[in-house]
């Protein structure tokens, strides 16, 4: 069970969420967008709720992915305690803002019926999921505190060295063993989430469009090939 | 110099009857669909109001168009950084009531409800929730005719530096219709806001598209436009806008719209135009000025360098000679008796307007306004005060000038015409007032009054086959379609091996190697 949910799972989910972009966005442009609901009202709720949620989510992604994935704080000579304060008090402040703004686009989506009516299945599934899988990153967090009282930093070192050995192919799911069921099944949803996400709106992150800084205002095209 | 060709209409003002033929061919033909019944890519409103999405001309409220800061031209709602800070919840952007909710009717409930003493109704229900609306409070044409108070009609931004206590005299002496679409800009506020480049102007023709492969919905162009003609489709997620009927065009057809016009108000043609100086034209220091920087623009298709020049850039000999008898070049630049919508926008919008001679009539039948001196006949327009303000807010950033000498001109040649027709007499005199010949005169009459079809629409056809190496070879494909339809893939790279379109958007895949397949297609 523990080799399939995070030995083979994590290539599979990452294999989906490659290939499924790319075939997407290859033939599937028709639906590649961020498919706004903004038009359909509630402006107040609406800018709050979606700024709150994007930074929130965008601080917890980048969280992750330099905390863990990358040797960016032993680079820089944090100790490992130090990380783990660190990782622990900005990602929950991150965490609490995308959830109050989660919830509150949770809200719009579900009690505004103008915006309920163009939610598709996916609209809804995606959000609840990420909402699940922030939840319950936010519950590990009494795990990590007590840790921290205890200046225990064993299971950030094994998430570590876990997630190191998935990004260099040579997966060592035994690692996980002794740590908490609680950090496993956020590992899962996290997971899943790369799974779902060629299928939702979220290939909008694709094409965050950076080029607008850099491009020209008027763009020409000629019908010309020559 | 670069020398490029623009599509442009005029409308002329004095002759729309407000009948929205246009307004409803347009939406059978291109709207008529789930995320866009709300909007109306033509629409035709009554001025003064406040018109549709509401209070759209208040820029301080909508952010759309360009300003002048610091000596250079940028968007009104901000910045290349500001705007992508703004992508999450854009603070701009109209929302759904200030178009209107969409609605159809309950007819089921006609043939359906039980057998009662009084007749049942239909009533009204949302077109995007489906649910039973108690009232419907607002709509795409709402103030037709000076419907409601004036109260909320007299938010219109054109009364602007008027007194409030002229609003309830004007009521009795003017209303007009104005119709309005997309103006195809030379420089365009939506394209510029678009964080993805999806939309382009097209180079041949000038018409300003939204690429609907490339749109990912981050919704700043239907900000950024002052003129509020870019919708948001909210079931596709992606804005659409008028297409300029480009599938009609390229066939040397008018849009639909004005093919449409029952009072033959509207013109089609092209105008040659020196691209390098779309910027300059736009950034001048006065909003005044904007008017005639715009007319500086164009290019006189009569002279013979400046054809030399267009033949040298590669515009066909057609486009050429189609510029050369264009109704838009005599209306807009030879007589200058069209005006473009709002020059102050900065946005260079090429759909010009005939002011209408409404205003001028009323008061003349109510024998409020005198003859002048000049020739003793025409009245002087000039003391017509308000409607004037008016129509210089609406078209010339305030100027009234300009104004008073097309409203002028069009008189002369009315009494003119009327003394001929009429009543057997040649009358010059007022025509030398107003600074017309003869034979101009009876241009312009055959223009604006008798407008024949071959007069009011000068369209030449495109040409595919300069886009296209074997246009052979991709006959019988999907033409114009909505959705993943006529989509074959976004790379050159194809996945699944098929032939591929060429369009002009991808111009040049068909030679690129498929990864599993051979060659698109042989030459």
């Amino acid at each position: 069970m523990n080799l399939i949910v995070f030995g083979v799972y994590p290539y599979l989910a990452g294999t989906v969420f490659i290939v499924g972009s790319l075939l997407r966005y290859e033939r599937e442009q028709d639906g590649w967008g961020a498919y706004s609901t903004q038009l359909l009202g509630s402006r107040r709720t609406m800018v709050w709720a979606s700024n709150l949620w994007h930074a929130g989510i965008l601080l917890v992604f980048l969280g992750h992915f330099a905390g863990m994935l990358t040797p960016f704080f032993e680079a820089v000579g944090v100790p490992p305690l130090a990380h783990q304060w660190i990782a622990f008090t900005a990602g929950t402040a991150a965490g609490t803002i995308a959830m109050i703004g989660g919830v509150m686009l949770l809200c719009r989506r579900f009690f505004n019926s103008r915006v309920r009516a163009a939610s598709r299945f996916s609209d809804f599934f995606i959000l609840l999921w990420l909402l699940a899988t922030l939840g319950i990153g936010l519950a590990t967090q009494a795990v990590t505190a007590r840790d921290l009282v205890n200046g225990n930093v064993g299971s950030m070192t094994i998430f570590e060295a876990y997630l190191h050995s998935l990004a260099t192919l040579r997966p060592h799911p035994a690692l996980l063993a002794p740590v908490p069921m609680i950090y496993k099944v956020h590992m899962f949803f996290g997971m899943t989430v790369f799974l779902l996400f060629p299928f939702t709106r979220l290939v909008h992150i694709w094409t965050v469009p950076f080029n607008y800084l850099v491009r020209r205002y008027q763009i020409v095209r000629a019908r010309r090939t020559a | 110099m670069k020398i490029r060709a623009q599509f442009s209409l005029v409308f002329n003002l004095d002759k729309c009857i407000g009948c929205h033929t246009c307004t409803v061919v347009c939406k059978n033909l291109w709207t008529n669909r789930r995320g866009q019944e709300y909007a109306y890519w033509n629409n035709v409103e009554s001025k003064p109001g406040i018109g549709y999405p509401k209070a759209w001309e208040d820029q301080a409220r909508w952010q759309g168009g360009w300003v002048k800061k610091g000596g250079k031209l940028t968007l009104r709602q901000g910045g290349r950084a500001k705007e992508l800070m703004r992508i999450f919840a854009n603070p701009a952007m109209p929302e759904i009531d200030d178009y209107y909710e969409p609605f159809t009717f309950d007819y089921a409930h006609l043939v359906n409800a039980s057998l009662s003493e009084a007749a049942p109704t239909a009533r009204p229900l949302s077109q995007i929730d489906g649910k039973k609306m108690d009232k419907v409070r607002w709509g795409p044409n709402w103030e037709d005719d000076l419907a409601g108070d004036f109260e909320a009609r007299a938010q219109d931004r054109n009364f602007r530096d008027m007194e409030k206590r002229v609003y309830a005299a004007f009521e009795r002496t003017f209303h007009f219709y104005l119709p309005r679409m997309c103006n195809h800009c030379l420089n365009p506020s939506c394209l510029a806001a678009c964080p993805s480049g999806a939309i382009y102007k097209r180079e041949e023709d000038g018409l300003v598209l939204i690429d609907q492969n490339r749109c990912r919905g981050w919704r700043m162009c239907v900000s950024a436009c002052p003129y509020k003609k870019v919708y948001f489709n909210w079931d596709s997620g992606k804005s659409e806008k008028c297409i300029g009927c480009y599938p009609r065009l390229e066939s040397g057809l008018p849009t639909a719209c004005s093919e449409s016009c029952v009072g033959r108000i509207r013109y089609n043609g092209i105008l040659l135009y020196d691209a390098d100086r779309i910027l300059e034209a736009a950034s001048q220091d006065g909003e005044q000025d904007l008017y005639e920087s715009q007319l500086g623009l164009f290019l006189n298709p009569h002279d013979p360098e400046i054809v030399e020049e267009a033949r040298r850039e590669g515009i066909p000999e057609d486009w050429i000679d189609a510029a050369k008898r264009s109704p838009i070049y005599k209306l807009a630049v030879e007589w200058r008796l069209a005006f473009p919508l709002h020059p102050e926008f900065r946005t260079l919008p090429m759909v010009w307007y005939v002011p209408p001679l409404s205003p001028v009539k009323t008061e003349i039948e109510q024998g409020n306004l005198l003859p002048s001196e000049r020739d003793g006949i025409l009245p002087d327009i000039a003391s017509l005060r308000i409607p004037l303000r008016y129509l210089a807010n609406l078209f010339t950033a305030g100027d009234e000038r300009p104004v008073v000498a097309a409203l002028q001109r069009l008189l002369a040649v009315r009494h003119f015409m009327r003394a001929r027709v009429v009543e057997g007499e040649e009358d010059p005199v007022v025509l030398e007032a107003a600074g017309l010949t003869v034979e101009e005169a009876e241009e312009m009459h055959r223009t604006l009054a008798i407008a024949n079809y071959e007069d009011r629409f000068v369209i030449p056809t495109s040409h595919s086959e300069s886009a296209l190496d074997d246009p052979y070879a991709y006959q019988g494909q999907a033409g114009f379609a909505f959705g993943n339809t006529a989509g074959h893939g976004m790379s050159d790279l194809d996945l699944f091996p098929r032939r591929r379109t060429q369009t002009p958007a991808s111009g040049g895949a068909s030679d690129k190697a498929t990864l599993f397949g051979k060659r698109g297609h042989s030459r």
